[in-house]
């Protein structure tokens, strides 16, 4: 009888100070909750307010574990579990390095044009796209880049928003 | 008041006397100086120099615990910072309100390794509900007005303020207590009056009810305590309590099925696993509450009140939980209660209490009497007669002394009683006792410990002289660690691997040197004798109970195991091994 495991984008919004990422983090690692991703930036200077968007997954009691004890901490604002409140989008970016000559390099310029990827730097022997899009998307491209010379990946991790006028 | 000009030192003063805080334990050194400068240029606020800044925050703990004030702990960088990290994690691990002021290196130093110089907020972070290190003096009084506004409000809990030395010497504007509001931190205290609805409708359908208090209860103030009783009294259904729970509700009225858990009573244990409606108040159902989860408690809805809604659902699947202050989520039932004139089940209401009337008659916590050596639950029940008619407050340490005491030692109220209960500090109880003596100068402290115990914090007895706090160590002393060992006997095959201590001190003689009185009793004659001494005599008394070795801590549930499934006495260890299971629980 063992529950499914779900997998849930949850938006924090934060006091910008220092320590805080560590609370956050130190409460995943100590509770031995699961982080897939984490992106953290300052989105509110006037009011000195970061938003911090966590993609984790577990049994829908950790997710309301998750919450409960993220709110716990003290200079957290507000939590919103954008998967179960109602549409939103998700992005993430990824910055991938391609280091390839001949017909690898020319067919991973023409999935990059398919997948709508920007060429962002290029030397005769290289190149680095610029993707954007969900986190399958993402993972596509990547494999279809793997035999083609694939050097690096640098990910943002997934950032979300709610659809419609709603703000957090 | 604001707009004073003070030196950031005498601003911590400051903010400590506004606070209301008249008493500090703590512990100077290099990092803290200026603030024991300025304590020293004051009267205001009372120090207590401890010998170990472990001992300095359970003495904040026991002070908190018997008063619902913040406890207030000052030591400084480094080593300071480090020792008192047991008694943080203590602290939030049983919800008390402490106040932590911890010294640090000069800004200017912090990151460089200087001399004692820790990451103290690093390393408090997981053991605090909040900690801030001040970089600007301009923060000074906000942060410190802010600390105790976290540590009381909400679920309590330690706050660490780290305070670099080039702070406490600036100078800057200090702001009181008023002026502070906290940007977010709101805990929701007023319940859904939904959820109250819900739970009135089923505390009137119940059968099998019971309720379970718990130490958040006593957070949430004496009216809490009244109310609880109230709502039991007015449903006249049972109630159990968990062990930082006791006092909440009187262990004299009949509604009372004692304590609940590992070494709770048969009773109480039974009418747990068999409820068909339980109401969970300020607890939060800890391994040592519900024992093996998968069977706790199978056929009961559960209502469950707790201010920290992370409580709600972490181990136990709620059907209607309530967030909120317990005195008004108490008091919303109540007022509904006898509003609705509801008219529960009496039939059914009286075939539950006549089981659990067969429950009680199994006398769980009955023990094989003897003439020959003394029986700590003996000496417990001789304390616990001796002292009827006194003002008296109870700490433990940790271990079989604790749960004996907890069984045996019956508490009519809140704040008499004064234990480690989630975190499980051995040397708790002695520093704790300090903290409400302080509190309660008149009263009778009385520290029930164990051999192996008391040696974690046994320097406190030297604090203890320098005071004149005629608190009172009550040792049962069976030369073991004795719950170890008993674990030792009933899951590794009586293995006794290091629990054994071979050379104690002669307690008596200690307790000379230090100034104060040592007592022992080796034989069942003696022991009346030596607890009243211990209660005459106006100073620190160890009292060294030779008690039986082997006695063991009954009744029990082995780890992995049901509510419905205890050990009695001796006569069922053999019966009921301790499951493969069970074995890796702690």
């Amino acid at each position: 009888m063992t529950e499914p495991v779900e997998r849930h984008t949850i938006a924090v919004l934060v006091d910008n100070e220092p320590g805080i990422l560590a609370r956050v983090i130190g409460l995943f690692s100590g509770r031995g909750y699961n982080i897939e991703s984490l992106t953290v930036a300052e989105t509110d200077r006037a009011n000195n307010l970061s938003r911090i968007t966590i993609v984790t997954s577990g049994t829908s009691m950790i997710i309301e574990q998750i919450k409960a004890q993220l709110l716990r901490l003290v200079p957290v604002h507000r939590v919103r579990d954008l998967t179960i409140e109602g549409p939103h989008v998700e992005r993430e970016l990824a910055l991938i390095k391609m280091a390839s000559t001949g017909p690898a390099r020319v067919e991973s310029l023409r999935l990059a044009d398919i997948f709508r990827a920007k060429v962002v730097d290029a030397t005769t022997e290289s190149f680095v796209f610029e993707l954007t899009g969900s986190t399958e998307k993402l993972n596509a491209f990547i494999t279809l880049m793997e035999p083609l010379g694939l050097a690096d990946v640098s990910r943002t991790g997934v950032v979300a928003i709610s659809r419609g006028p709603g703000s957090f | 008041m604001s707009g004073e000009r003070l030196a950031g030192a005498e601003m911590v003063i400051k903010a400590l006397s506004d606070q209301g805080v008249d008493v500090v334990f703590g512990y100077p050194g290099g990092a803290v100086l200026p603030i024991y400068d300025a304590l020293f240029k004051q009267n205001a606020v009372r120090h207590i120099l401890v010998r170990h800044e472990q001992a300095a925050v359970h003495a904040a703990e026991g002070y908190a615990r018997t008063t619902g004030k913040v406890g207030v702990v000052l030591v400084t960088s480094g080593p300071g910072a480090t020792n008192a990290v047991t008694g943080l994690t203590d602290a939030l691990m049983d919800s008390i309100p402490i106040v932590c002021l911890t010294g640090q290196v000069p800004t200017h130093l912090i990151g460089n390794d200087a001399f004692q110089e820790a990451d103290t907020t690093g390393i408090t972070r997981p053991c605090t509900k909040h900690n801030y290190l001040v970089k600007s003096i301009g923060d000074l009084p906000r942060i410190m007005h802010e600390a105790f506004y976290v540590a009381r409000t909400g679920r309590p809990g330690p706050v660490v303020v780290d305070l670099p030395k080039d702070i406490l010497f600036a100078t800057g504007e200090y702001s009181g207590p008023q002026s502070v509001v906290h940007k977010s931190y709101r805990p929701q205290t007023t319940p859904d009056p939904a959820r109250i609805e819900e739970a009135l409708a089923l505390l009137a359908a119940a059968k099998r009810p019971i309720f379970y208090g718990g130490g958040g209860l006593i957070n949430a103030g004496r009216r809490a305590s009244e109310l609880f009783a109230e709502l039991v009294r007015a449903t006249d259904y049972p109630c159990t309590l968990t062990l930082m729970g006791l006092g909440a509700f009187p262990a004299s009225d009949p509604h009372f099925l004692g304590m609940l858990g590992m070494h709770g009573t048969f009773e109480a244990n039974h009418a747990m696993h068999d409820c068909d409606l339980m109401v969970a108040v300020g607890a939060r159902f800890d391994d040592r509450v519900t024992g093996k989860i998968s069977a706790f408690s199978p056929g009961s809805k559960k209502i469950h009140i707790d201010i920290d809604p992370s409580s709600i659902n972490k181990n136990v699947r709620i059907d209607v939980p309530i967030v909120g202050d317990a005195a008004l989520v108490l008091e919303a039932l109540l007022t509904g209660w006898k509003a609705r004139k509801a008219k529960p089940d009496r039939a059914a209401l009286k075939s539950w209490w006549s089981r659990i009337e067969e429950w009680r008659k199994r006398d769980c916590l009955r023990y094989a009497r003897s003439n020959d050596v003394i029986k700590p639950q003996y000496a417990i029940e001789r304390l616990y007669k001796a002292t009827r008619g006194r003002d008296v407050y109870i700490t433990t340490e940790v271990g079989q002394h604790q749960m004996w005491a907890a069984q045996f030692f019956k508490f009519e109220e809140p704040y008499r009683w004064m234990t480690s209960g989630g975190l499980g500090t051995m040397g708790y109880g002695l520093p704790a006792a300090m903290g409400v003596q302080i509190a309660h100068p008149e009263g009778l402290v009385i520290d029930i410990a164990g051999e192996a115990s008391i040696l974690m914090n046994i320097q406190e007895m030297s604090t203890l002289c320098q005071y004149r706090l005629p608190v009172k160590v009550f040792i049962l002393n069976n030369e073991y660690m004795g719950m170890v060992r008993q674990w030792q006997e009933l899951l590794h095959g009586g293995r006794y691997s290091e629990s054994y201590t071979a050379a104690l001190p002669d307690f008596v003689k200690l307790a000379e040197a230090f100034g104060g009185v040592g007592l022992r009793a080796t034989k069942v004659s003696e022991l009346d004798d030596v607890i009243g001494e211990m209660l005459a005599v106006e100073k620190p008394v160890i009292a060294d109970i030779c008690v039986d070795k082997f006695e063991n801590c009954f009744p029990m549930i082995p780890s992995g195991a049901a509510h419905n499934e205890m050990l009695l006495g001796p006569q069922d260890e053999a019966r009921k091994p301790v499951s493969e299971e069970g074995m890796v629980l702690v």
